[in-house]
């Protein structure tokens, strides 16, 4: 299962990273190296073994429902690389088509 | 000055307590002491100065108005930089979140100041927690305290080397497949990767939740179990905090260990470990013997298993959490982008490191229409086993020792490029994290180049009391905790 440098962009894709041609070269091989690792998994016998997400066991659970305080708009804003104040929220390039 | 800082943290806050030094003279003796030596050997991104000195002044205006300050009243503690600090930068070693001020403490900073700890900087990782040398860091490097040369380990590397330099008596670092205990082994020092759930992972920024745990770093057993005492308990900010009281580790780590039965697994003095180290572990067994444990060897067949299962689960959880960085809410974004993905796209590649791509992709690959079955399903049934090896060796020993690492610290450089030979030494303690028992990684004395040798005990899930007892009786035994490193 192999992967070639178009493989390798693709799943850049799907991850959000422009990969440049140099970065799919050098780590083509690197990734393969350890998928090569991961096939000796098909080996183990894991027929009728459940899967482990956790290793203790975890509950989701409801808090009660009381309203508690959260941070402050402005606190939270104060962080964003770019925002817009007077409407109070963090700007992002266009997002639908259409005039700007 | 210099005896300050050779004090421990249970005895700087016995003394602040008592009135007998202050706190503001006991974080001046660690600034200058990190202005001295922290150049050197750059385990610090941020010393935060300013804020560590109005909270000593705190804990001295406390004492003066007749307050307990808390249990680690004017102790200097360093953070690793995975870890919100309110109004003081977090970086996480990565370009992508350079100057990124949280507007939050994490649940064991307000834990630690509480108890009146002063917070005195914070400590260079790789990228992201990913990495077994500190070399994936973006912002700097940071030398091995023993022999400038090497690498402290990592990815906890910064807090390994400030505890192992004596630039503080205790750092938190965080442990998602080694990344305490690894780097606590180079650097000649005690680390704890406690149970899965044992401390609060609210505000440490997340790498693999189900893997992810914070723990100490400090020279001696004492000063683990006050610290954990602070950071232990139940919180209900992290979903995954078990639902216990703190334990009093301090009382419950003393007593002989007569009778104690002792299981070396086969696997994990496999090929790969060198014979220096198998042989430090081996000396361990035999002082261990003569205060009185019983030794027997044992099978963990699936242990080859574990770090193929680790590197698909690991990525495949971080490749999800890191989804968040796509420069909109905050850190740095990338300029002149055309779309949401455009800008996404262009702020992850410039913003992320090598290793850190490395991983994104490969977790994406594991979880892509496909492979989900083959790679990551499977790992996850793998991962069962695994855990039912350490159940089933549980069943006839108390404790596990094994190597910490396959070799001493190596070379800066040396394995930078080569990413399989990185991940390989962390072959001895990815098992506890995909297993969630807890681990400590133990000084064991010097090879023939003075590099320290680390030894691993493991136990089962809330056996810390346990662990910190076997390691007291060893310490205790030998005097490798009172040496330190010439800087």
């Amino acid at each position: 299962m192999a992967l070639s440098p178009d493989d390798v962009r693709k799943v850049g894709s799907l991850a959000r990273l422009a990969l440049t041609d140099d970065e799919v070269e050098h780590l083509t091989p690197q990734l393969n190296d350890l998928i090569a690792q991961f096939e000796r998994l098909q080996a183990v016998d894991t027929s009728g073994v459940p899967a482990m997400s956790h290793a203790v066991p975890v509950v989701a659970f409801l808090r009660e429902d009381v309203v508690v305080p959260s941070l402050p708009k402005a606190v939270v804003l104060a962080m964003g690389p770019e925002v817009d104040e007077l409407l109070g929220g963090f700007v992002v390039p266009q997002v639908l088509a259409g005039d700007a | 000055m210099s005896e300050i800082t050779n004090l421990t943290a249970t005895e700087i806050a016995s003394a602040v307590r008592e009135g007998i030094v202050s706190a503001v003279d006991i974080l001046d003796a660690f600034l200058d002491r990190i202005a001295d030596v922290d150049p050197h050997v750059g385990a610090f991104l941020i010393v935060t100065s300013d804020a560590a000195r109005q909270a000593a002044t705190a804990v001295d205006a406390k004492i003066a108005a007749g307050i307990d300050p808390g249990k680690l009243a004017g102790v200097p503690i360093a953070i690793k930089d995975n870890m919100c600090t309110r109004g003081i930068a977090t970086t996480c070693a990565s370009k992508l979140l350079d100057g990124f001020i949280p507007p939050y403490d994490a649940t064991v900073i307000t834990r630690l100041q509480d108890a009146g700890a002063v917070i005195i900087g914070k400590t260079n990782l790789d990228e992201f927690a990913m990495g077994s040398s500190c070399e994936n860091s973006a912002l700097g490097v940071t030398r091995n305290p023993w022999d400038l040369s090497k690498v402290p380990g990592g990815s906890s590397g910064g807090s390994a080397a400030a505890v192992a330099a004596r630039l503080v008596p205790i750092a938190l670092g965080s442990d998602t497949g080694g990344s305490i205990r690894q780097p606590a082994a180079f650097c000649g020092t005690i680390g704890l990767k406690p149970t899965y759930g044992m401390v609060s992972r609210f505000g440490l920024v997340a790498f693999a939740s189900s893997l992810d745990q914070i723990g100490p770093f400090a020279n001696t057993v004492d000063d683990i179990a006050l610290v954990m005492e602070v950071l232990s308990g139940h919180d209900p900010k992290d979903s995954t905090s078990l639902p216990i009281d703190a334990p009093e580790l301090m009382k419950a780590s003393h007593g002989d260990i007569k009778g104690l039965r002792i299981g070396i697994p086969d696997e994990y003095f496999a090929d790969g470990i060198s014979e220096p180290v198998r042989e430090a572990v081996m000396e361990v067994v035999d002082k261990l013997v003569e205060l009185g444990a019983v030794v027997s060897h044992l099978s963990m067949p699936h242990t080859e298993y574990t770090l193929p299962a680790y590197y698909i689960v690991a990525p495949a959880e971080a490749s999800s959490n890191l989804a968040r960085y796509d420069g909109v809410r905050y850190g740095n974004r990338a300029s002149k982008t055309l779309s949401h993905e455009d800008l996404a796209e262009k702020t992850r590649e410039q913003g992320f490191g090598p290793e850190v791509k490395r991983r994104i992709l490969i977790g994406t690959y594991a979880l892509s229409a496909g492979y989900y079955d083959a790679f990551y399903h499977k790992a996850m049934q793998v991962r069962t086993l695994i855990q039912q090896d350490f159940v089933k060796a549980f069943e006839h020993v108390d404790v596990l020792i094994t190597p910490t690492t396959p070799t001493t610290a190596f070379g800066i450089g040396e394995k930078s490029d080569d990413p399989l030979a990185m991940k390989l030494s962390d072959i001895c303690t990815l098992s506890a994290n995909l297993a969630g028992v807890p681990g400590i990684s133990i000084p064991a004395g010097f090879d023939d180049e003075g590099l320290p040798f680390g030894v691993q005990l493991l136990g089962p899930a809330l056996s810390e009391a346990l662990l910190l007892k076997v390691s007291r009786a060893y310490l205790d035994a030998t005097n490798w905790t009172d040496q330190e490193p010439v800087l």
